[in-house]
């Protein structure tokens, strides 16, 4: 068991790499995605939420597979800059990955922008604060600071989707389990020292969220 | 288009039962979830601290590691874990078990987890007085439950079993990778004698969103049915 710890952790490493990276697009592309979805024009608005529907209605598995053997087999992708990119495995699961929780968190984002109190904008409103800032100092914030919980969830939920990026052949966490498995034949140490591992992670997450929702979340 | 048509020629009909299958195994994995939710919703409600802590740990569990992990470890661990039962009984052959039953099991046990939750969310929720009032009226523990709890349990739980009907479907896609014919492993044998992977994937993915969809509205029509009179 001890063994084969070392080569599970880098996997772990590989784990938190993709994890960081594709919450850091999943946060952007969210954010963007929920600012459209609550445009009152109907075509943005119609645009975003296909957008969110699509992903999450799929599987992570399909949108994966879409990306990696599918993007391949468009004729100009391949011959265009964008190919060094689509490439490589790891690309295409931070690209999955990342439209995948960019989904889910414009989502979570949009219901915390709809949940905010009129009262907020209309004070805002008549003291005479233009539109830009009472988005980005009084909406953005509070909206924010609400989809604390619910984005913490989604963070523990992409750590679990992380694993399928074993499938496009990265050694990830899972990827160095299956290894163990079928080099050992030993699947119960291989998986279980893999789940601890995972536990651990999740835990840490959780434990970050419940401190950062003590420190600054929303009192009401 | 002609790749989709039924018969020899195209892969219309695979698709359609591969669908068929995705369908039979989300309803199996449910149905397991439903048992074992039943099993730990009590326990994790228990006043007793052992039980307690088995609910928890499960849910817990379960809830934070990868779903992959869980298919992993039936379908590699359950083929030797059930040889070894067979060779205490003196049979030293190679067993195989069946994938859509491991399938099934795993994304059940996942499934149960979260139904767990759900059901907890919604015993909680009922108002107090109904447990004391049958408690006055002398009601037997098990009667309450079955008479007058599991009733309500289950009207208020719609709404959030229905989320985890959706993960569960599209959890069924990972059960893929151990073999078992589904939507997935349809189109992906279908891209690889193709060399069409990115139209295999998007009727996939077609196949999919309209499961979610048509579960959606009908879960909805159940919602509204089972809500009249509140």
């Amino acid at each position: 068991m001890i063994s084969i710890f070392p080569s599970l952790l880098s996997g772990a490493i590989i784990t938190l790499q993709l994890l960081v990276s594709s919450m850091f697009f999943g946060l952007i592309i969210g954010l963007i995605f929920a600012i459209l979805r609550i445009n009152k024009n109907p075509i943005i608005n119609k645009f975003a939420y296909g957008y969110s529907y699509f992903f999450r209605g799929t599987p992570l598995l399909v949108q994966l597979y879409l990306i990696y053997y599918g993007l391949a087999n468009i004729e100009f992708l391949r011959n265009s800059f964008f190919w060094v990119i689509i490439k490589e495995p790891y690309w295409c699961a931070i690209i999955a990955f990342s439209l995948n929780t960019g989904a889910y968190t414009s989502e979570i984002l949009r219901s915390a922008f709809q949940t905010i109190k009129k009262g907020y904008i209309e004070a805002a409103q008549s003291l005479g604060v233009t539109k830009k800032i009472t988005f980005y100092r009084i909406q953005l914030p509070i909206a924010i600071k609400q989809s604390l919980p619910a984005y913490g969830n989604e963070i523990i939920l992409m750590l679990k989707g992380t694993s399928l990026a074993s499938v496009i052949t990265i050694m990830d966490l899972m990827g160095e389990a299956r290894k163990v498995n079928v080099l050992t034949f030993k699947p119960f140490e291989a998986f279980i020292t893999a789940g601890i591992i995972y536990l651990f992670i999740t835990f840490i997450i959780h434990n970050i969220i419940k401190y950062l929702e003590k420190k600054y979340g929303f009192q009401t | 288009m002609e790749l989709l048509s039924f018969g020899d020629t195209g892969w219309g009909d695979e698709l359609f039962f591969a669908t068929l299958m995705t369908i039979a195994v989300s309803i199996a994995a449910m149905a397991i979830g439903f048992i074992f939710a039943l099993i730990f919703t009590p326990l994790k409600l228990s006043k007793n601290k052992t039980l307690n802590v088995i609910g928890n740990c499960y849910t817990t569990i379960i809830r934070g590691i990868p779903e992959l992990l869980v298919i992993y470890l039936l379908f590699f661990g359950g083929t030797g874990a059930a040889m070894y039962v067979a060779s205490i009984f003196g049979y030293d052959g190679y067993i195989e078990i069946n994938a859509f039953i491991t399938g099934s099991l795993a994304i059940g046990i996942i499934s149960g987890a979260y139904s767990t939750e759900v059901f907890r969310g919604a015993i909680l929720s009922i108002d107090k007085g109904q447990f004391e009032a049958s408690k006055v009226l002398g009601i037997k523990k098990y009667i309450q439950f079955y008479k007058i709890i599991l009733p309500q349990m289950l009207r208020l739980s719609i709404p959030n079993l229905s989320n985890v009907w959706q993960i569960t479907l599209k959890d069924t896609s990972l059960i893929s990778v151990t073999g078992l014919v589904e939507i997935m492993r349809q189109s992906y044998i279908a891209a690889g004698s193709t060399r069409d992977p990115l139209f295999f994937y998007s009727v996939a993915a077609v196949l999919y969103l309209m499961l979610t969809f048509l579960s959606m509205k009908l879960i909805n029509k159940l919602e509204i049915k089972y809500s009249k009179g509140y």
